[in-house]
């Protein structure tokens, strides 16, 4: 590796590649530069380390949506594991490729390094897929996300939306009949007895926002054993995530509960003033909404930036997805939509919360100086 | 003819192009778009519109007294484009049906009065009436383009004609699906983002600092 290095620096012969260079030097070894002066942080939580870590917490829902996707076409145990693994790591394959080689090529393009934001992101894209999407599809929605999502905006850290969403939003308004209805949840590839036959049925949501009842019971939608997209079916293993998250200090507990608090007192709202006749709490085990909460919410970058902007941002997000899986029949999931949404609002809460608080210590400034 | 007076018409093409560099005439760029045709008419009839208002306002522009060339200036337009109208009736009635408000819309196009406003009162006859041929057909080229684009790939057909392949859709067996976001407006304003962007990159000079 260091014997190849002059090759790829300035003037060397394939110098115009250094970022890619420098992406895979940084990726596959500790860089050997030191901080020589100043103050040192011993403990940096560099981008790659968060990144990885964030990966780690998504990896409880991937192993459990490999078991569901195959749980759900009828397969067992070990099987059943097998299958949707097999099914998923294509999509996981092509969203990787064709997002990293956009993100190397614009790097490239612009003399920048290589960022690690797409490591997650692009996991997160099979996750919130459902399974049987064709994988030309995933290829185009996330080439669309990064270069209209964040490249366009100038890369990782500037997007103002998260990328992983646009790309689900991109596909389920462009392919609407390949991303909701009742067949898609279910994998389409006959494989180790699959039977993949008659494998149709409503998700939980369309059951909720059709008929008023789950359709399942509310363990097995905790646990995540129902038809959904790939990643986002078990509350509990998005939550098993969310607690390495939290434990990790990487995503904000504030945006965090917030969300969860939302939606539950908007259910509660709906649910008091007889909308809706179930529980409130559903709508937190079902579809995308712990998903959400945990992972896409609380994107350091998209998400607001001051505390009290959080919580506020967070409320939001969770009250107005339930406000659309209620009240809007289109759309039995709010969740996407919603965090877009507030994706777009989030630097304006951020901006009144500031001026707030400028105007609050100054008036303090003002009592004092009389 | 000169070739100053071929810069007054060549101009909107690409340096001065109304659309991606003066962002004008956003809003029927997004709403004529969805086919190729409606777009093709729409831009003939804006070309049509803007030369001649130029045209009429440059010979009226030593009568017509300041305080009052605003109103003048939309009975000019206004004539011009039930003119165009009626024709369009007349002659392609269907596309006319699919255009609807869009025509007399063009009345309110900014690129109409703009142009009216910075060229043609200033200027003689002739080279105003090339400016706004000129501008009229600058902001076609982006229209067909926009449409293009937004045709086939949302509608799998150009000008009405299928140019993807039956057997490509999934209802035959095949792969392939259209893009239904192509038939947003959205996706009209992202297209002309993208246009923008290759225009700028090709054009440095016109790159903001």
């Amino acid at each position: 590796m260091d014997n190849l290095k002059p090759t790829f620096s300035e003037g060397g012969k394939l110098g115009f590649l250094a970022s890619t260079f420098d992406a895979f030097e940084t990726f596959l070894f500790v860089p050997n530069t030191t901080t020589v002066r100043g103050a040192h942080i011993r403990d940096c939580n560099d981008m790659k380390r968060t990144m990885i870590m964030v990966v780690l917490a998504l990896m409880p829902a991937f192993l459990f949506g490999c078991f569901n996707t195959g749980s759900q076409v009828g397969l067992e145990g070990f099987q059943a594991f097998f299958y949707g693994l097999v099914r998923v790591l294509p999509m996981v394959c092509v969203s990787y490729i064709v997002g990293l080689a956009i993100e190397f090529y614009f790097a490239q393009v612009r003399g920048h390094e290589v960022n690690e934001g797409f490591l997650v992101t692009g996991l997160l894209i099979p996750m919130i897929f459902p399974v049987s999407t064709p994988l030309w599809m995933v290829g185009l929605s996330t080439a669309f996300a990064v270069v209209f999502g964040k490249e366009v905006f100038g890369g990782t850290g500037m997007n103002v939306f998260n990328p992983a969403l646009l790309a689900r939003a991109f596909a389920f308004f462009a392919y609407t009949p390949s991303m909701s209805g009742e067949t898609v949840w279910y994998s389409n590839w006959t494989m180790m007895g699959a039977q993949v036959d008659g494998a149709t049925g409503a998700t939980a949501l369309e059951n909720l926002a059709t008929t008023g009842s789950l359709g399942f019971s509310p363990l097995d939608a905790f646990l995540g054993f129902i038809p959904g997209s790939f990643g986002e079916t078990s509350t509990l293993a998005i939550l098993i995530g969310g607690a390495i998250l939290l434990v990790t200090g990487i995503a904000s507990w504030r945006t965090m509960i917030s969300v969860f608090v939302g939606g539950l007192a908007m259910g509660y709202l709906f649910q008091l003033t007889g909308v809706t006749e179930y529980p409130a709490w559903w709508h937190l085990i079902v579809g995308g909404f712990a998903f959400g909460a945990v992972f896409m919410a609380t994107d350091p970058v998209t998400s607001a930036q001051t505390d009290t902007g959080k919580y506020i941002v967070g409320l939001m997000t969770g009250a107005l997805a339930v406000l659309i899986r209620v009240v809007n029949p289109a759309y039995p999931e709010g969740m996407m939509l919603s965090i877009l949404f507030m994706n777009a609002l989030a630097p304006l809460v951020d901006y009144y919360v500031v001026e707030a608080n400028i105007a609050r210590r100054n008036k303090r400034g003002v009592k004092l100086a009389k | 003819m000169s070739s100053k007076n071929l810069k007054y018409l060549t101009g909107p093409f690409s340096v001065n192009n109304p659309v991606i560099v003066q962002i004008l005439g956003i809003c029927s760029a997004l709403a004529v778009t969805v086919q190729l045709k409606p777009a093709i008419v729409m831009a003939l009839s804006v070309t049509v519109v803007t030369g001649f208002a130029n045209l009429v306002m440059s010979l009226l522009r030593n009568g017509v007294p300041s305080r009052i060339r605003i109103i003048v200036q939309l009975v000019v337009i206004a004539a011009l484009v039930i003119l165009v109208d009626q024709v369009l009736k007349a002659y392609v009635y269907e596309v006319s049906k699919q255009l609807s408000v869009y025509v007399g819309l063009i009345i309110t196009n900014c690129i109409v009065m703009g142009r009216v406003e910075a060229f043609a009162l200033g200027n003689k006859p002739w080279p105003a009436f090339l400016d706004g041929l000129g501008n009229g057909l600058g902001y076609g080229i982006i229209l067909i383009v926009v449409a293009f684009f937004r045709e086939l790939f949302g509608s799998g057909s150009l000008l009405g004609y299928p140019v993807v392949p039956e057997s490509w859709y999934a209802a035959n067996g095949g792969w392939y699906s259209n893009c239904g976001l192509m038939l947003f407006p959205p996706m009209a304003l992202i297209i002309v983002g993208a246009i923008i962007w290759v225009h700028r990159s090709r054009n440095k000079d016109l790159q903001e600092k």
